[in-house]
């Protein structure tokens, strides 16, 4: 019984990938991630945009909810939902 | 930490040796293609099988983007080509992508007859307020009181309800959202995708460049911004009761979903009997 319970309440998790060069710096991603692990980053694209990148802190992490790469305009941000991990087994 | 990446998974669907697309910085329609995209991934739809129909504006570059059977027409006339395609050739899924001015002043009625005959399409509409492309003038949804530079006192004309339109006229489908709700629109997508006879949906999308920044929303996030507080999702209502004004309550949701034989179907029919 335990170790369901303990599954379940593991958070989904994502992995963020970010096309750097495609970024014109709307905002939009950061402005708008429900966990807001997103920043602008200090670097410049070969745009002169600074493209997001993740800050995830221990109790803020992504979620892989999808919205990110959902609202990009320029198909600069996607993400890959993590596999769920296999909790130890309890005994 | 993030992950640098070289290509999108999405790729596919577009013509790479076109991105980065012309859009502006803060542009909604990058965005709205993107739901489109999404939404075409998740349905069972043949790409062999869909074409693609723009006019003339920035929205109707998104011919040019998408890697499928597409055509960038004369301005206004959109849907009549489209039309001409899903009359000659059923078995296609036919979709237009324009913009509106391009739909609703030079081609507005084309649109109305194509909803009034129900020909089975979808048309996706980018309302971004103004003509983005020839530096914005006023068109037709153009809200009141908004500036344009053929406005420069602000707009004394009243604007279409495109959705209102679109359903008076016979529209089976007809839904509106803003490209802030990229969930909500890209399920609104597959819907019109799968609806048999004429669907409409209408995005309202940031222009930043030729239309926020003459009426206080210099970039596009500011104007998703004024979504987010805006917005109000009204399932069913009434289309009548959606009209947009400056500085009020965007009504969203679906409006219509309703069942009518379609033309094509009834002109098959037609000419089966006839050659009886
Ligand atoms: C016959 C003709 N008349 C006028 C024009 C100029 N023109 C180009 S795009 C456009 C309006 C586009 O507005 P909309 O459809 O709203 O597209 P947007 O750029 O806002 O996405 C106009 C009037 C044209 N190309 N052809
Ligand atoms: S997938 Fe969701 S939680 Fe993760 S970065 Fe994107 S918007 Fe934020
Ligand atoms: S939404 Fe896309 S273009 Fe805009 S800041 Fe984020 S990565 Fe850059
Ligand atoms: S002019 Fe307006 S509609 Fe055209 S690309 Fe720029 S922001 Fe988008
Ligand atoms: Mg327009």
């Amino acid at each position: 019984m335990k170790y369901w319970v303990k599954k379940e309440l593991k958070p989904p998790h994502g992995k963020v990938y970010i096309i750097k060069d495609r970024c014109k710096g709307c905002g939009f991603c950061i402005e708008f991630c429900p966990q807001g692990v997103l920043q602008e980053s200090e670097e410049f694209n070969a745009k002169g945009y600074h493209p997001p990148k993740l800050v995830e802190t221990d109790d803020k992490k992504c979620i892989g909810c999808g919205f990110c790469s959902l609202i990009c305009p320029e198909f600069a941000i996607h993400i890959e939902k993590e596999e769920e991990e296999k909790d130890e087994k309890a005994d | 930490m993030e992950i640098e990446a070289k290509s999108h998974p999405l790729d596919r669907y577009l013509r790479a040796d076109r991105i980065p697309h012309i859009w502006c910085p803060g542009c909604g329609l990058g965005t709205v293609l993107n739901c489109f995209l999404h939404a075409l991934e998740e349905t069972d739809i043949d790409l062999k099988n869909l074409a693609v129909v723009s006019g003339i504006g920035c929205t109707g570059r998104v011919a040019g983007y998408i890697n499928v059977d597409s055509y960038h027409t004369t301005h206004g006339r959109a849907v009549p080509f489209a039309t001409g395609l899903k009359l000659a050739n059923p078995k296609l899924k036919v979709v237009v992508f324009s913009g509106d001015g391009d739909l609703f002043a030079i081609g507005g009625n084309h649109f109305i007859h194509a909803a009034r005959r129900n020909i089975d399409m979808t048309v996706i509409c980018v309302n971004n307020y103004n003509y983005g492309m020839t530096g914005g003038q006023l068109g037709p949804t153009t809200p009141l009181e908004a500036r344009a530079t053929t406005a420069p006192y602000g707009n004394i004309e009243h604007p279409f309800n495109l959705c209102h339109v679109a359903a008076a006229s016979g529209a089976v489908y007809v839904a509106r959202w803003t490209s802030l709700h990229v969930r909500r629109l890209k399920e609104s997508m597959k819907e019109a995708l799968n609806k048999k006879g004429f669907s409409f949906v209408e995005i309202i999308a940031p222009c930043p460049t030729a239309f926020g920044r003459r009426n206080k929303e210099p970039t596009g996030l500011e104007t998703l911004k004024y979504y987010k507080e805006h917005s109000v999702i009204k399932h069913g209502i009434d289309p009548a009761e959606a009209d947009i004004e400056m500085g009020g309550d965007i009504v969203v949701g679906k409006f219509v979903d309703i069942e009518k034989p379609t033309f094509d179907e009834a002109v098959h029919e037609l000419i089966k009997k006839a050659r009886k």
